[in-house]
């Protein structure tokens, strides 16, 4: 296991990881052009701002692991917290 | 194939027999063939509208009951239950052979039960077979655990059984239909329901139990119990207000769970309750789009929750841990898991084209439609924390991430079989819903194909990856450190132990009086039940303690319903 690495494998080339990541970001901007083109079929009146899913699903994002961070220091304990004194 | 009225179980519990005398191929072709002739019974023979009863002490238990909702729970059972049997094939563990049997068969009793005394000894048989899945792992964290699990389940079904009982009382009823919250019966079996379908702060056995069994036993674990309880509460409850609240808390809280959780069958266990969410949520709502979304969403879920817990079953067959802060890299040892693990992560996530896309959205649609838009919200919420853990988190510490060094071989051929199985019908699924649609309960109107709804649900899952990417780079991102992270459990696990403890080695003469009469009335309790002679009877002896309260509780059942009829 500690001999050096004889295969490349897809993602040990730094190259292929920007190539995925500036795919997402190709994509994403795709995806906000096309609100502006496609007609959408309102059900929910948030809906009509453009962008609306988008932006709600990045904030979610951002709002659910930030918030992860701030209990982490109320949760978390050591790994063996249950295993010892019971 | 066979007579019509044969109740679903009763090849299970054969089986189960079967395997006792039988070793190798012929093992392994039982367990492999019950499933299959099984669900090809249920498929060909069985139609709904079937009732078949037996008489005990002039009490009619109906043994099997079909109408649409519990036949669609009965396929996926089979379903289910082949795959994870073939996921397990590889294990020469008869304990757990005979208890995977013995489970799916329960399951399958369960849902099939046409009364509440059916269902309450099958309810108590899910969690006496289910727990040697849990031993199994032969650890002490996992027989302690196990012990937890044990003593939550069956005082589920003591509630489930008060519940009947009481419930006996004021309608004069004990079949298994619409029950509703109209007296304390209906309460009480609301209680039970709950337990097993993981209600918020009744949920802890699930996320104490599931991570510590063993790599196969979680695959079965992650698809009995919770649907069984799901199918209960949709024929006891649905359009009870109540459980629209409930399925949005259970939505929401494990999400930011699960993005703390170091262990990652921990993870997809706080992603099970996540997910009956949804389908409790449907519930709630209780109408025909929305009952039918929750039985579709079971049916999906069943087999993605299923694929990812295979996938992190055979990372943990292959390298011996499932802890992110050990794993990353794995895609290069073990690609063809890895690519399986992605199909089930974009299911989970509800990615157009896979099965939880086509599910999911029945429920979405069927909030909006009742004006719950505040509720819808908090939904899509959680479906972008569904992303986080489930379609990202768990594909990327365990395949990718930092290379941790960890090289191992391809999970093997059965454990891939089996997992390639859940992940073409996780595509098929989502690809051809109609086929689902046409086997739900109710008629389906909905098409989830239509170009505003792929469109808005793709802005929704790529825009929060777009997040992880930023945050990753910008290192915000935290690391995953090992770690255990408090629960609900801690106030059983810790705090009240804690209390009893400090009472008991304190100067306070009275606390340490209160405290020492309370361990020694529990010693005394618990030397009584030792001694007593049901005991002596060598039932608790050879058996879990389990099996001790099971009969203590159908022998009670019995005597009462023997004076209810009286």
């Amino acid at each position: 296991m500690n001999q050096p690495e004889q295969k490349k494998y897809l993602f040990d080339n730094p190259r292929n990881v920007s190539l995925a990541v500036r795919g997402l970001y190709l994509v994403c901007i795709v995806l906000i052009l096309l609100d502006f083109i496609v007609h959408r079929h309102i059900t929910v009146e948030w809906e009509s701002f453009p962008g609306f899913y988008a932006l709600f699903g990045f904030l979610a994002y951002v709002t659910i692991v930030l918030t992860s961070y701030l209990l982490r220091k109320i949760l978390q304990r050591r790994e063996d917290y249950y295993d010892v004194d019971e | 194939m066979w007579m019509n009225n044969l109740p679903p179980f009763a090849p299970f519990f054969i089986a189960a027999l079967l395997v006792l005398i039988t070793r190798g191929q012929l093992r392994n072709l039982i367990v492999l063939a019950t499933p299959v002739l099984g669900g090809l019974h249920l498929w060909l023979d069985v139609s709904p509208g079937i009732i078949s009863a037996v008489s005990i002490m002039q009490y009619e238990l109906v043994l099997m009951r079909t109408d649409q909702l519990s036949l669609v729970f009965g396929y996926i059972f089979h379903i289910a239950a082949f795959i994870a049997a073939l996921f397990a094939l590889h294990v020469r563990d008869t304990t757990q052979t005979v208890s995977s049997l013995l489970y799916a068969g329960s399951a399958m009793g369960a849902v099939f039960a046409g009364d509440l005394i059916t269902l309450f000894i099958f309810w108590e048989l899910l969690a006496i077979s289910s727990v040697p899945l849990v031993w199994a792992r032969r650890t002490e964290r996992a027989i302690r655990s196990g012990m937890r699990y044990l003593i939550i389940q069956v005082s589920s079904g003591m509630l489930l059984l008060a519940g009947a009982l009481v419930h006996y009382y004021q309608t004069g009823s004990l079949a298994f239909d619409f029950i509703g919250l109209e007296g304390p019966g209906g309460w009480l079996i609301l209680l039970a329901f709950g337990i097993k379908c993981a209600f918020p702060l009744l949920h802890t056995w699930l996320i104490d139990a599931y991570p510590e069994a063993t790599a196969t036993g979680t695959v079965f674990l992650s698809v009995f119990t919770t649907k069984v309880a799901v199918y209960a509460l949709a024929r006891g409850f649905p359009g009870t207000e109540l459980l629209i609240y409930i399925g949005v808390v259970m939505t929401c809280f494990p999400i930011f769970y699960a993005v703390l959780e170091n262990d990652l069958r921990r993870v997809l266990a706080y992603s099970l309750i996540n997910q009956l969410g949804f389908m409790v949520c449907g519930i709630g709502i209780g109408t025909a789009l929305a009952l039918n979304g929750t039985v579709a969403h079971a049916f999906s879920h069943i087999l993605y929750k299923a694929l990812l817990f295979m996938s992190m079953g055979a990372v943990l067959h292959r390298a011996g841990t499932i802890k992110c802060s050990d794993l990353g890299g794995l895609y290069k040892s073990m690609p063809k898991t890895t690519v399986l693990c992605i199909i089930g992560a974009l299911s989970i996530s509800a990615f157009p084209l896979f099965s939880g896309f086509v599910s999911k959205s029945l429920i979405l649609a069927a909030m909006i439609q009742e004006g719950h838009e505040y509720l819808w919200l908090a939904l899509l919420f959680a479906s972008a924390g569904v992303l986080h853990h489930a379609g990202i988190k768990v594909p990327f510490y365990a395949f990718f991430a930092d290379d941790s060094g960890i090289r191992t071989r391809e999970a093997p051929g059965n454990m891939l079989i089996a997992m390639g199985i859940a992940a073409v019908l996780c595509i098929l699924i989502g690809s051809q819903p109609q086929l689902l649609y046409a086997i739900l309960p109710w008629p389906v109107e909905y098409w989830p194909y239509t170009t505003t709804h792929v469109l808005s649900q793709l802005q929704l899952l790529l825009f929060a990856a777009l997040a992880f990417v930023w945050m990753t780079k910008q290192g915000i991102h935290p690391e995953e450190v090992p770690s255990v992270y408090i629960d609900a459990d801690w106030v059983y696990r810790k705090f009240m132990p804690g209390i009893v403890h400090t009472a008991y080695y304190s100067s306070c003469g009275v606390c340490k009086t209160v405290a020492g009469t309370f361990h020694r009335t529990l010693n005394n309790t618990i030397n009584t039940i030792l001694n007593s002679r049901l005991v002596r009877f060598n039932l608790a002896a050879n058996w879990p303690t389990g099996s001790m309260v099971f009969w203590i509780a159908i022998i009670l059942g019995f005597f009462l319903l023997a004076d209810a009829f009286h």
